[in-house]
């Protein structure tokens, strides 16, 4: 009988002379298969003394063992220098770009307008819409600017030919509204207005969100209590300086502008503000009576306050953008900014 | 509203400093718009008079001169400007002056000693262009401080006056509000009648006494129209941004500035017969001052004599009544017009004077006749003349009735507390009437403010007193209640996000468009015109949204963009029976590559199906298109879009011939779609999923070229049996192996049923049918 031990070196040094898999698998078989060296060692078992015998097939046993545990681990190293090898081949240069459709963006008024809708809509406004083609009553009269009333002047008006008009404002929406619904409610009504006027600070169309919270007890610190936190949360800047001016609108009373401390130079003094420190953001003001009047909302019995603010105004001052004309040239190099 | 802080200083002086004041007036209510120096600094000038002049012995273009500066000995300075004259009065820097740039040396000139500069209004700082000295009136005191002199220590205030408050259109006015809103006594001019000196009258009738419901005249006669209007006038017409025309002219604009009233003067000499104060009639017309042929419309106030119209009241005045160089006797008219009788009127004729904006805004009725008396007395003072008595014609005046103003009203409003004392001490400051009733005040309002008619309007007075920055801002309470969330509806951003993600732009266009494209779009658009376009190519109100989204594409493919994707969500406006629609419609446009230039993918134009794809997968249920014809888009490739039967827009190519016309290179795609089928959504609803497997089955047709897919389709689920889940086209082929006028089109049937494993005989039947629907209708071949 040939010697176990010398088998199992033999082995042990084929085994670890194997190049791949399937040199590997030659050489279990020259050990292990069917003719192989060991198992005609098994073979020749039976023809061995009882007594003999049992010591031979332990040490056999043993020698097969060390073999096929020299095979397993020869196997897993070449698995694993396989699936290296395969790995290195397959490596490629992930610094190339991603393929596909890129992604559009949407444009900054949106975006602007999306942030005022959320900011209001968290405090219960909800968001109400209207015309922009629009009637004298609804842009004027029943927001209490008569016919010649030296606002109108003031409002450049587009008109049509059959002497409807464009929206001058966002404010005949609250009539609209009020019109079909009775009080308490808030609303912000966002869209496109219109105005006869171009030049390098004018477009002729541009955009803005009306804001009405009408019901009993709404009072002017409730106004600018929302419109103070509505800037420093758009602006993200928690101690803002604002400030409130009494002004003119015939459609509120008590009616206020409000400044805010410029967001370009903290208020210093810049051309964005023209050296004043203070930015000019919206106009507001208490509902005047003659308004409720013209929507039959009993104007003892509710209160409500109204604000107007231009959206490219904000979206300037957000985002740096220092030219409103940008807006509507639509050019892709400067959406594309936005997105 | 500008003016010199000088002249109000006269008025009220309150402690606080310029820009202190400024910052009042702004935060009452009066926005000061811009504070601006009279006069840059400079020191050392003095008024001198030029008491000899000499040639420069070494320079043909200097002069030597000996200038008298109110001490002993007169300076000699040697000076460049040709105006330079004996007796002439100039600004003269003294050596150690400080000017705007320079300080004043003695310096050799050309050899000659030089003690100062005459200097050009220029060299002060005064003008941006100057020629010559700056030459003073002839009583200008010698060796006064010139800063002093013209009262250079001034600025000019500008405020951007709201049209309620037309109290504050002259110095009186705003002099009262800084009195009322720095707490400091106002000394406002009241004017002492005039000794009459003569009994000149003009007769006056007014028949429209409605809208003139005051009216006082002066004859003055025996006036010089040609004196010099002082300098303390002048400086104060100049530094409010009027400029001097003749002294009668300008007494009569002093007195509008100083107290509000505007005042007209007549040349007695060229009226004929009396005045009538009426309303115009059609087809009168009235050549203004200002050059203009006015055409007057009935509603337009006017003053007519014997020959018609000669001023539109409240306006402007006639040219053929002007007071002129010759012009010795005047009618001077100090007038109450309603504002609701000129509002408006100036506009229509495209005029806007210093008068028509105060009267459509609102003249204080209770100083129509102190201006008047104010103007004779100046007009004595500078321009001579004996006045006649005042005429005054009156009836009908406005009638202020007090207001109730309730404390518990405004606490309420405002959001403050507010005891009486203090409401009623700020109400008379603002020169209101109070009486206390209970805990309510009855309010009687001045005749100047016709801002204040109701309650509100007082309590915005009583704000702007208390200060808006001292209302508190208060987080309010309100009813809490959530807001609706429609599920079953497409919210605009989650559209516009779904374009987005598919790579396009979102832009946003001009509602009115040029014309010229609606028409090349679609001739029968019949777009709304607007009646006063900012320009022609601006004019029309889009009945698409294709013409702006193809200006955009144009734009950027003369910026070098070469791909351009882009989408717009927004109105187009239509004339319907029932009035003009103004439907929200979702277009988008998409132009060169279909995916933007990259490695690994073979570049090709976007097509059709690009843009399909981008429709089909929107959000809210199928879509369906159909073979249709649109004006704008390729009769070939131009599909009308249907959702739930419902024609909501429309896809296609661009018509090669808008192609050609908007100069592009390749054909763009194009979509349009109306926002409120689209935005419609259907809520999911849960079916049951199959456990057994499905069973796919290929058929591949060969028909003509002109057999269409979809009705292909149709016909296959005409006869399919309910196992039949899925039915596509997954290849259509063209080319070798079949004719020039046929195609291959290869579907893809899957059939599965929720509750059993199907048999192989169910399959091959429900196959069948389908195969031999599609063979009998089409035409079709099995493909091998």
């Amino acid at each position: 009988m040939q010697n176990p031990n010398q088998i199992v070196a033999d082995a042990l040094g084929a085994i670890n002379g194997c190049p791949d898999l399937q040199a590997l698998e030659q050489v279990k078989a020259r050990f292990l298969g069917k003719s192989g060296t060991l198992t005609e060692l098994l073979k020749g078992l039976g023809k061995l003394e009882p007594d003999v015998r049992k010591t031979a097939g332990a040490r056999i046993n043993e020698a097969k063992q060390a073999v096929e545990g020299a095979l397993k681990a020869r196997r897993e190293v070449l698995q694993q220098a396989e699936l290296e090898r395969k790995l290195v081949a397959e490596t490629f240069d992930i610094g190339l770009p991603g393929r596909g459709l890129g992604r559009g963006g949407l444009h900054p008024v949106t975006r602007t307008l999306s942030r005022i809708e959320a900011l209001f809509r968290s405090i219960g406004f909800a968001v109400a819409d209207g015309p922009e083609i629009e009637t004298d009553f609804y842009n004027f009269t029943a927001l209490n600017i008569p016919e010649n009333h030296p606002a109108r002047a003031m409002h450049d008006t587009f008109y049509l030919q059959d002497g409807s008009l464009l929206r001058t404002h966002t404010s005949p929406v609250q009539v609209h509204f009020m019109q079909n619904h009775p009080p308490p409610f808030r609303i912000i009504a966002p869209g496109r207005v219109y105005r006869c006027d171009s030049d390098v600070t004018h477009t002729p169309m541009f955009h803005q969100v009306e804001g009405l919270w009408v019901d009993e007890n709404v009072s002017f610190a409730d106004l600018k209590g929302v419109l103070v936190d509505f800037m420093r949360c758009f602006f993200e800047v928690g101690d803002l300086a604002v400030r409130f001016r009494p002004s003119f609108f015939p459609f509120t009373e008590p009616s206020a502008e409000m400044d805010i401390g410029c967001v370009m130079c903290g208020g210093a003094g810049c051309r964005v503000c023209s050296h004043t420190g203070w930015l000019e953001v919206l106009g507001c003001g208490m509902v005047h009576p003659n308004v409720f009047q013209h929507v039959d909302i009993d104007s003892e019995r509710y209160l409500g306050f109204a604000f107007g603010l231009g959206v490219e105004r904000l979206a300037m001052l957000r985002y740096g953008v220092d030219d409103l004309r940008l807006f509507f040239e639509n050019d892709l190099r400067f959406l594309a900014q936005f997105r | 509203m500008q003016f010199s802080e000088a002249w109000l200083r006269t008025f009220v002086n309150p402690r606080q400093d310029t820009e202190q004041l400024a910052h009042a007036l702004t935060m009452a209510g009066l926005e000061v718009e811009a504070v601006t120096p009279m006069a840059p600094a400079f020191s050392g000038v003095v008024v001198g008079q030029i008491l000899a002049v000499e040639k420069h012995p070494d320079a043909d273009r200097l002069r030597l001169c000996r200038v008298a500066v109110g001490e002993s000995e007169p300076l000699e300075v040697v000076c460049g400007a040709p105006n330079a004259a004996v007796g002439l009065k100039v600004p003269c820097a003294r050596v150690g002056a400080k000017l705007p740039g320079i300080t004043i040396e003695q310096a050799r000139v050309r050899g000659v000693e030089s003690f100062g500069m005459l200097c050009s209004a220029k060299e002060l700082g005064l003008a941006e262009e100057s020629d010559g000295l700056m030459q003073l009136p002839a009583d200008a005191p010698v060796g006064t401080d010139i800063r002093a002199y013209l009262e250079l220590d001034d600025r000019l205030i500008t405020l951007k006056l709201t049209p309620n408050r037309a109290d504050c259109l002259s110095m009186t006015g705003i002099a009262r509000e800084v009195a009322a809103i720095t707490g400091t006594t106002a000394y406002l001019p009241t004017p002492a009648p005039v000794m009459q000196d003569a009994f000149d009258t003009f007769p006056v009738m007014v028949e429209a006494s409605q809208a003139c419901p005051l009216y006082c005249g002066r004859v003055i006669k025996g006036i010089n129209p040609n004196v010099e209007t002082p300098l303390w006038m002048l400086s104060r017409l100049e530094r409010s941004g009027l400029r001097s025309i003749s002294a009668p002219v300008d007494v009569t604009n002093f007195v509008m500035l100083e107290m509000g009233q505007p005042l007209h003067a007549f040349d007695l000499a060229k009226l004929k017969g009396g005045l009538r104060v009426r309303l115009a009639r059609t087809g009168e017309t009235l050549n203004l001052l200002n050059g203009q042929r006015a055409e007057l419309r009935p509603d337009m106030l006017i003053i007519a004599d014997q020959s018609g119209p000669i001023a539109l009241a409240g306006i402007m005045g006639g040219e053929s009544t002007a007071v002129e160089e010759h012009c010795n006797e005047v009618f001077l008219e100090s007038a109450f017009f309603r504002p609701e009788a000129i509002a408006g009127r100036a506009r229509v004729l495209g005029l806007s004077t210093d008068s028509s904006h105060r009267f459509e805004r609102g003249v204080d009725y209770a100083a129509t006749r102190s201006a008047l008396e104010r103007a004779t007395t100046l007009m004595l003072a500078i321009c001579g003349g004996k006045p006649g008595p005042m005429s005054e014609l009156s009836g009908g005046l406005p009638i202020r009735l007090p207001i109730r103003l309730r404390l518990e009203r405004a606490q309420r409003m405002l959001g403050i507390d507010l005891t009486q004392g203090d409401a009623e001490a700020m109400l008379i400051r603002l020169g209101c009437q109070t009486r206390r009733e209970g805990g309510d005040l009855l309010v009687t309002p001045p005749s100047f403010r016709f801002d204040l008619g109701i309650e509100a309007d007082l309590v915005e007075e009583l704000a702007r007193l208390t200060g808006y920055d001292f209302i508190p801002a208060a987080q309010p309470l309100g009813r809490l209640a959530l807001l609706p969330a429609v599920e079953s509806r497409n919210d605009e951003e989650k559209l516009k996000l779904h374009f987005v993600g598919r790579d396009y732009q979102e832009v946003i266009t001009y509602s009115f468009v040029d014309p010229a494209w609606e028409q090349a779009l679609d001739p029968h658009s019949a777009p709304l015109a607007l009646a006063n376009p900012i320009a022609s190519q601006m004019s029309a109100m889009r009945t698409s949204l294709w013409g702006g989204l193809l200006e955009v594409l144009n734009y950027n493919l003369n910026r070098q963009q070469s791909r351009v994707r882009v989408f717009e969500l927004g109105r187009v406006y239509r004339q319907a029976q029932d009035g003009v629609k103004q439907a929200q419609m979702l277009g988008g446009l998409a132009y060169g590559d279909a995916a933007a230039e990259q490695w690994g993918r073979v570049g090709r134009p976007v097509d059709f199906f690009d843009m399909k794809s981008d429709l089909e997968s929107l959000p809210g249920g199928p879509l369906s298109f159909a073979p249709a014809s649109h004006p704008a888009l390729h009769p070939g490739q131009c599909a009308q879009v249907f959702k739930a039967g419902r024609s909501i827009g429309w896809l296609g190519t661009l018509h090669p011939r808008l192609v050609q016309q908007f100069d592009l290179a390749a054909a763009p795609v194009v979509f349009e779609l109306e926002f409120e089928p689209i935005a419609a959504l259907d809520l999911p609803r849960h079916g049951r999923i199959a456990r057994f497997p499905a069973v796919r089955r290929d058929l591949a047709f060969v028909v003509a070229e002109s057999m269409r897919v979809a009705d292909m389709l149709a016909a296959m689920w005409n006869v399919a049996d309910p196992i039949v889940k899925d039915l596509a086209v997954f290849d259509v082929y063209q080319g070798k192996g079949l004719r020039e006028d046929q195609k291959s089109l290869a579907f893809r049937v899957v059939m599965q049923d929720t509750e059993r494993t199907l048999t192989d005989a169910e399959v091959e039947a429900a196959a069948a049918k389908i195969t031999q629907a599609v063979m009998e209708k089409f035409s079709a071949s099995l493909r091998a």
